[in-house]
């Protein structure tokens, strides 16, 4: 589930608060969004894509809180990761020409 | 936890020929073809149009054929033997077609397929949120009006004609209404709220409003899917495990008959089961990283899953990668006069048979009856004239009110839950635990018809999910054998004497009955 909202990298530019499918984030004047409805996270990740700041975390772990040091994220490259593998840059797709999955098809008939 | 947080105000109140209930594939195909028809169009999607739905979260392959091809060809028969005698090959060719129509358009307007090494473009796989993100911007440049976070929650009818939907706006409460001619329902699978990857929204409203106006389900008992995800991750990304070895707790092999999920289901009948993809070469694996949603979890849990054993579960997916939905004809019409459907919220056994149609089947079918449902429900909107916002409409089945609060919204899910998630229940089946769960689920049903308004989004999804838990069960009780993702304990094998499709439908009096394979073509 989403675990930090990055109140340093955070720009108030709201776009999570738009595009999460889940509805998740509430907008807070002049401040960064909030984690409102945390149960209802799905563990998409797609906000992260969305975020221009590189400023949202989502742990894998769909069922259980798994709090998070930020620095630490930084420490091991994950903020921002799942839009650097995505080839996402300021909410915007950069990375679809790029995608490999073909080369599993390859393999066998699947 | 998904009430609203401010005073309700009124929300929009609008006039469309066509309105789309749901933004997957399914319904931006929908919205675009009714545009493309000439129609105005409302799209009204529960999250957001371009991160909501099962594609935008798993991303999914598709089949691109060249029509009439050896490549055609080889498709269709592996579809027809994968289906176990459900299938009908002059669908699946008509799908194909569509698909290939579609994503030429979508590369002639400038949508970024890959390119092999040598030169070719790749369209068999679609990376979900950059296709939704994409399909989005060209409705939003045709004119549709999309409203997000907008869940529809009744459906009006007028003299036995769908004439639109009310909804909710989840952010502030604001009710909104859309007066349609022509309604098409893409609100996707229900999943029952299992984890599954990109499912949160997929509970059912879909179905629960078009059989409030009288329309009939099939394939409901072709819903034993499961799929395999890291333990307590979302990611249920199957593909991968064609490279996996399997163990048990003591790193023993785990093998059995059947596929990748059956090893899994056995293994977890008696203990934990481990994963490695030691299969997969240097090359297969820069394909599966490409994927980024495969490798969050391994990435962000310190794992190596190529050299490295993780632990495994099954999550239910349902009629996400199960079959079962609203019947629907040719040109995607249910039963009723006015609604249509596509996608994941229509039955396709036509296409995927007994088995799931995950790994291509499903996303081409979702493109093609997408497409078609526009165009048809634009069509159907010409043919009622431009009066129809004038026409006296209502919800078929006001309910009543009730009083239970969020802690009776959870525990009623909790019981539906209880009846369909667990392995016991739909994976492995059995007439003693089906009728258990039909039993239990008749409570349910009535408990979910008394919980309160505080939060109409919540009471409609629970709703929904005891309805379609209820077709499910009951279809599976019509199934006296075991085929494809049907499985009975106490029937294991085919029959094929009941190579029929089994329909249901029903609220308070739920009914489920077999009819000829061909039954959509006989109807018509
Ligand atoms: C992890 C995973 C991987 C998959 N991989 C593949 C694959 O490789 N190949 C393949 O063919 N298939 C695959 N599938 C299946 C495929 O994703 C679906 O068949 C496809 O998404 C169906 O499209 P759809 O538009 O019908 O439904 P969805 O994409 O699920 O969209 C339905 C939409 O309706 C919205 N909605 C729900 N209720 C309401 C309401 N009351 N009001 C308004 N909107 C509502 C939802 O929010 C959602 O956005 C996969 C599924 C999963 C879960
Ligand atoms: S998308 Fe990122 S930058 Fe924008 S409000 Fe959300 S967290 Fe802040
Ligand atoms: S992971 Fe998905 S559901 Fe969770 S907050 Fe981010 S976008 Fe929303």
């Amino acid at each position: 589930m989403i675990e930090l909202v990055s109140e340093s990298r955070c720009i108030q530019c709201n776009i999570c608060v738009k595009a999460c499918p889940d509805n998740v984030f509430d907008a807070v004047e002049a401040a960064a969004p909030v984690i409102a409805r945390k149960a209802d996270c799905q563990t998409c990740f797609l906000c992260e894509l969305y975020c221009p700041a590189d400023a949202l975390f989502v742990s894998p772990l769909r069922d259980r809180d798994d709090p998070v040091d930020e620095a630490d994220l930084v420490a091991r490259g994950l903020l921002g990761s799942f839009a650097r593998n995505m080839g996402w840059k300021n909410a915007k797709p950069r990375g679809t020409d790029k995608d490999l999955t073909y080369r599993m098809f390859e393999d066998r008939d699947i | 936890m998904s009430g609203p947080t401010h005073p309700a105000a009124a929300g929009p109140d609008l006039v469309a020929d066509v309105l789309v209930i749901g933004g997957g594939p399914a319904g931006c195909w929908a919205a675009l073809s009714a545009m493309e028809a000439g129609a105005s169009v409302v799209l009204a999607e529960k999250g957001y149009v371009g991160t909501a739905g099962a594609t935008a979260a798993g991303n999914s392959s598709i089949v691109y054929t060249l029509p009439a091809s050896a490549g055609r060809e080889k498709a269709i028969a592996q579809r027809v033997a994968r289906g176990l005698g459900l299938v009908a090959a002059d669908t699946v060719d008509r799908v194909f077609d569509e698909v290939y129509r579609q994503l030429n358009r979508l590369a002639d307007w400038g949508y970024g397929f890959p390119k092999t090494e040598d030169g070719t473009s790749y369209r068999g796989s679609m990376r979900g949120v950059d296709y939704l993100r994409f399909l989005r911007q060209r409705l939003v440049k045709g004119g549709v009006r999309i409203l997000d976070q907008s869940p529809a929650l009744d459906l009006l009818v007028a003299d036995g004609v769908v004439a639109g939907a009310r909804g909710s706006d989840r952010r502030t409460g604001a009710p909104w209404t859309v007066r349609s001619a022509a309604t098409v329902i893409a609100s996707g699978g229900c999943a029952f709220l299992s984890g599954a990857l990109g499912t949160r929204n997929l509970t059912g409203e879909g179905y629960l409003m078009a059989a409030e106006a009288g329309a009939r389900f099939s394939g409901m008992d072709f819903t034993g899917q499961y799929g395999i995800a890291p333990r307590h991750t979302s990611v249920t990304k199957g593909i991968i495990y064609f490279w996996a070895s399997f163990f048990d707790e003591a790193g023993a092999r785990l093998e059995s008959k059947g596929d990748r999920q059956d090893i899994v289901a056995n293994g977890l009948g008696r203990g934990r089961v481990f994963a490695m993809l030691d299969k997969a070469s240097p090359r297969v694996q820069s394909g599966m990283r490409s994927q980024a949603n495969i490798f969050a979890p391994f990435d962000r849990l310190g794992i190596d899953p190529f050299t490295q054993r993780f632990e495994v579960e099954l999550i239910y997916e349902g009629t996400v990668r199960g079959n079962g939905g609203l019947l629907i004809g040719r040109d995607t019409a249910t039963d009723v006069p006015g609604l249509f459907a596509a996608g994941d919220a229509a039955a396709r056994e036509e296409m995927a048979g007994a088995t799931s149609g995950g790994g291509g089947p499903n996303a081409s079918w979702a493109l093609a009856t997408g497409t078609w449902s526009g165009r048809a429900a634009a069509a159907f909107a010409r043919g009622i004239g431009a009066a129809h916002g004038d026409r006296r409409a209502a919800t078929p089945a006001p309910a009543a009110e009730g009083r239970g609060d969020a802690a009776d919204t959870a525990a009623v899910r909790a019981a539906i839950q209880r009846e369909i998630l667990p392995l016991g229940r739909s994976f492995f089946r059995s007439t003693a635990g089906l009728e258990a769960a039909s039993g239990a689920l008749e409570t349910a049903w009535r408990d979910a018809g008394a919980l309160g308004r505080t939060d109409a989004i919540a009471r409609r999804e629970t709703q929904a999910m005891a309805a379609t838990a209820r077709w499910i069960v009951a279809s599976a009780r019509r199934r006296g054998e075991s085929r494809g993702i049907h499985r009975l304990a106490d029937r294991p094998a085919r029959d094929d004497g009941q190579l029929h499709r089994i329909l249901s439908g029903g609220l308070d009096r739920v009914f489920a009955a077999p009819v000829g394979a061909r039954h959509m073509e006989a109807a018509e």
